[in-house]
Parts: C-alpha cells; structure tokens; sequence
C-alpha cells in the first residue's frame, strides 16, 4: 500500500516536471514567434502601405507647396546619401586604424582603455551624440551636411572599429610569423598580411554601421536639420536626410504626407535590412575562408 | 621584400620608419577615440553649465518647463524616462531570455539560424520607422483594443485607469520593449551558448528535466552576463529619442495611469531641435543631454566591467 502510494507521488511529481518542462518550451518558442510576428507585422504594415504610395516622383521630384498634391523627397535621398558617403569616408579610415593600434600594437593596458571608450561610446544615445555634435561644430556657426555627417560618424566609429578587431583577432598567428620570417618588418606584415586577409571583417563593420547611419535620426535634429526644399549637394549647407523626412512627415496631421512618410520608409527599410543580410554573408563567408 | 637595388641596411631603416608611423599614426586614431568620449562629456557638461548655474540640482527635481517665462525643470520627464524604460525592461528581460532558449536550447539548427536572423533584423529596424508604426498602427490599435481590455480586466489597477488614448506612456513602453528585446535577446543567446555541454549533460544526465536544467545549470551561470545585458538593454531604452517622441504624446506631468500621454528626458530633447527661443531654454536641453549622459556612462561601464569580468573569469576557468 506504501509502495503504491510512494509509486503515485513521485508518478505525479514527474508528470508535474514534465508538465512544467513542456510548458517552459511552449512559452519559449512562443516568444521566439512573437518577436518573428512583430518583426513581419512591422515590415509587413510598412510594405503594404508604402507600395501604394510609391511612385517615381518620391525619388524624383522635390516637395510641392502647402495644399497642392505631389512632390517627392528627391532632397532627403540626394542628402542621405552624401551625409552617409561623407560619414563612413570619416569612420572607415578611423576605425580601422584604431583597430590596428589595439589589436597589434598596443600594449595590453591602453587596449583595454581605448576599446572601452569604443564600447561606451557605441553605448550612448545617439540623441546625446547629436547635442554634442551640435555645441562643437553648430553652435555659433550653423547647421551643415558635414557636421550631420560627423554625429553619423560618431554613431559608425565603433561598429567598424569593433568588426574589424574582432576580424583581426581570427588572422592566424602563423600568417604574422610566416611574415616575420621572410624579413618583413611590423608595418609591411600589418599592411601586406594580416589587413588584406581581414578585408571581410571591415567589409561587415562597414555595411553594419553604414545600415545603422541610414536610419539615424537624432544625430541629425540638432545638425542638419534646418533645410530648404530643393536638392542640395553642398555639404557646407544642412541637407535633408530620408529618415528625418519621415520623422516630420509622421509628425504631421495629413493622410497625404503619411502616405510619403510609408512610401520613404519601405525605400528606408529596403535598403537597411537587404544592407544587414549582405553584411552577414560578408561575415560568414570571410570568417569560413580564415578559418579554413 | 625591397627591390635588390636597395641595401638590406636601407631597407631595415626604411621598415623602422615605416614601424614607427604606423605606430604613430594608429596611436593618435586611438587617442582620437578615448579623447572624443572625453570629449563628449565635456562639452555636454560644457553646454548645461547656465542652466545649471541657474537652478543647480534643483533642475532634476523642477517641475515646470516654461520657455516664456525661463523655468525649466526635468522631474516630469525623469518620471516619463523611469516608467516607459523600466516597464519596457520589465517585459522584455524575461521575453529575451525565453527568445535566447529557444534559440540555443529548443531550435533545430535550421530554424535557429533563421529566426535568430530575423530577431537581429528587428534590431535593425531604424527607430524612426518603429515610431511611423508606433503612431500609425499601433496607437490606434492601442486605443481601440489595448487600453479598453487592459482597463476592464485589469482595472482595479490605477496603472490601466483614464482616458483611452492613442499616444502615451502605453505605446511609449510598447514601442521601447520591441526595440529592446532584439539587443537583450542576441546578447543573452550567446551567453547560453557558451555554458560548457559537461555541465548542462551533468544536469540532465542527473534526470532534470531540460527546463530544470535551465534554471539550475544556465541560468546561474549566465547571470552576470545577463545582468550586464539588462543593463544595457536598459541604457538604451532611457536613450531612444525618436520612437518615444513620436508615440509618447509630448506632456508634461506626472500620471499613474499608463493611458496618460508624458515626455521622457531624451524625447523633450528632440521634440525641441527647431530651436529654442533663449539661450537659457537651449543650455536646459542641453542639460537634459547631461542627465542622460551621466545615467548612461554609469550604466555602459558598469555593463562592461560585469562582461570583462566574467569574460576573464570563464577564460581563466578552463
């Protein structure tokens, strides 16, 4: 009798665990979907609505007046694309050198420091990197392309500097050795051997933070933000940005300039997410090739 | 490695030149980068110092934000900042964890490389797209749906009591938790991932269940990580501007109720880029940028200390 008793409590028991077991899995891929869910839900809701709206005039023709209908945001493409060109000439260059420093040269220590403030910086809010942007090169002077371009910069920095290092770590000693023992000084084994064979670590950070300055707004509030309504190449002047048009867009109380605001945001997310799929074949396909 | 032309002295030389600068060169890059987080912190502390010789510390615990007048305060906006960030984290840490389990412990690899692909893409949404939603889509359904069956089931709650409406703190922290459970999911996947496979076949060789064996083998072991990664999914709540300015309604006050529209510290500060009328309005957002700045360098360092160490620790372990 005990030992039928003692059989069904710990019969109950584990059903109980199992039961909990099966219930933890439920909810954890259920969370998993939901995350899917929404991701769809959102690129889905800016897909359907942007379609419609989408014409050639939006990357051909500039705003209209107040009141009549039409017009495009040929101004904030043509802006974007020199602001982010602008940045990642300032981030690239940077961001590779400093990952050089810290992976190659430095001593253990000042690594460390460098690639803290990279982290921190990385970490602070891109509203913060703007105001900061804005008391160096705004303040007292005015709003310009290439002070919007430097806080993209900012925002880029350690994303390339980050990627690259990391490339850099998975080089194989024995490439630098093989260098060394041909005669090649420090320099031509870095510039010659181990930058070329982390060409694809660059590549990644580079698309990552270039994806990741598209889409930025805040940087640009305080920086080039103040623009006129015509196509602009001068980046001594504010120039308008695709997502700062959405932003003001978005903000307004007329069906017809949410319209432009979906139709801005699926070109948006287009290029975004198809940037961030090539970057991770990028990543995949160099890091197989180093490991190899 | 030189053209035989050049003596193997010359070429010495010349590659200890060449070491040098590229030292040199890389070195001052490098000092770019520590100096421009220097940098940032002086010049925002730089830009606050009238508001803040105005009203001191007072300003954190103003009230008022008054151009017209030249009363600026932050308290509203600290409380708009503490509420939609703190109950953004508060659903997302454990939607993240259980996003990073199923996609290190349950997924076949298939599937795992293919919803973990997505999940990172929900993080490259850019944020001023999640607000176009936020506003457009989601607000309506908020108030609509949401507001009305949060208040009839859970009602008794002065959290879900008052006037149904499409922008507020609700939305705010919705828009918030999306954009923080990507981060905080893809940091923890990879903390599990590297829980040792003896430990975790200890576990179930021991007759725990795989749900058991998370809590007790996984969970503890990836608890400074993930503490690190709550952090700094944390900093980055209290630092989205964008998003929150456009669903969070833009008012200033203090309400219980989830339903009221609020500003947060770093939405105020976008919410006035078309220029402040005073200098004194523009040194009191740029000391909003110093309260920020100083909430989230705390959090950043403290977030990488926790992962360095247990980064160290693990190495040092095996």
């Amino acid at each position: 009798m005990s030992a039928r008793a003692l059989g069904l409590t710990t019969d109950s028991r584990l059903r109980r665990r199992q039961f909990v077991n099966l219930l933890m899995q439920a909810l954890a891929t259920a969370a998993a979907m939901l995350a899917v869910g929404l991701l769809l839900l959102m690129v889905g809701s800016v897909a359907s609505r942007g379609a419609s709206a989408l014409d050639l005039n939006l990357l051909t023709k500039t705003p209209v007046p107040f009141g009549q209908t039409g017009g495009g945001l040929a101004h904030a493409f043509v802006g974007s694309a020199i602001l982010v060109g602008l940045a990642t000439a300032m981030a690239l260059p940077l961001g590779v050198l400093i990952a050089i420093y810290v992976t190659e040269l430095a001593p253990r220590g000042l690594a460390m420091v460098v690639r803290l403030s990279l982290d921190v910086v990385n970490g602070l809010p891109s509203i913060v990197v703007g105001i900061f942007v804005f008391s160096v090169l705004v303040l007292g002077h005015k709003q310009s392309g290439f002070a919007g371009a430097a806080a993209l910069a900012v925002i880029m920095l350690p994303l390339v500097s980050r990627a690259t290092q990391e490339m850099l770590l998975l080089v194989p000693g024995s490439l630098r050795e093989a260098a060394y023992a041909l005669g090649a000084s420090r320099w031509r084994t870095v510039l010659g051997v181990v930058l070329p064979s982390s060409v694809g670590g660059i590549l990644t950070g580079t698309t990552l933070a270039i994806a990741r300055a598209a889409g930025e707004t805040a940087p640009l509030l305080f920086t080039s933000s103040l623009t006129a309504n015509a196509v602009s190449t001068d980046p001594r002047q504010p120039l308008q940005s695709v997502p700062l048009s959405i932003f003001q867009l978005s903000e307004s109380p007329d069906p017809a300039d949410h319209a432009k605001a979906w139709a801005a945001a699926l070109v948006l997310i287009t290029v975004v997410l198809l940037l961030s799929v090539v970057s991770r074949a990028i990543l995949i396909r160099s890091r197989r090739k180093l490991s190899r | 490695m030189s053209t035989a032309s050049v003596s193997l002295k010359g070429g010495r030389r010349r590659g200890r030149i060449g070491d040098l600068v590229l030292l040199g060169v890389t070195f001052v890059a490098s000092a770019g980068a520590v100096a421009l987080l220097v940098g940032i912190a002086l010049k925002v502390f730089e830009g606050a110092q009238p508001a803040y010789s105005r009203f001191g510390l007072g300003f954190v615990t103003g009230r008022l934000w008054d151009p017209v007048k030249g009363h600026f305060g932050a308290l509203d906006l600290i409380y708009g900042t503490a509420v939609t960030s703190l109950a953004a984290l508060l659903i997302a840490t454990p939607l993240s964890i259980a996003i990073a389990l199923f996609l290190s412990e349950l997924a076949p690899r298939g599937v795992r490389d293919v919803v973990g692909a997505l999940v990172e893409m929900l993080a490259a949404v850019p944020s001023v797209i999640v607000g176009l939603w936020g506003i457009l889509v989601l607000g309506p359904f908020v108030q609509q749906t949401l507001e009305p069956f949060l208040h009839r089931t859970l009602g008794f709650l002065p959290l879900f009591r008052g006037k149904y409406s499409a922008v507020g703190l609700l939305p705010a922290t919705i828009v918030l938790t999306i954009m923080v459970v990507p981060i905080v999911a893809s940091i923890t996947r990879d903390l599990f991932l590297r829980v040792p496979l003896d430990l975790k076949e200890g576990a179930l060789a021991l007759g725990m269940t795989r749900w058991e064996m998370v809590r007790g083998v996984m969970l503890p072991y990836a608890r400074p990580g993930l503490v690190a990664a709550v952090i700094l999914g944390l900093g980055r709540a209290i630092g989205e501007a964008i998003a929150v300015t456009q669903v969070i309604g833009i008012t200033l006050g203090i309400h219980v109720s989830l339903f009221a529209p609020g500003d947060t510290l770093a939405s105020r500060i976008a919410s006035q880029y078309q220029g402040a009328s005073t200098n004194l309005q523009l040194s009191a957002i740029v000391y909003l940028a110093a309260i920020l700045l100083v909430i989230t360098l705390i959090a950043n360092v403290i977030a990488q200390l926790i992962v360095r160490r247990f980064e160290l620790q693990k190495a040092g372990g095996q």
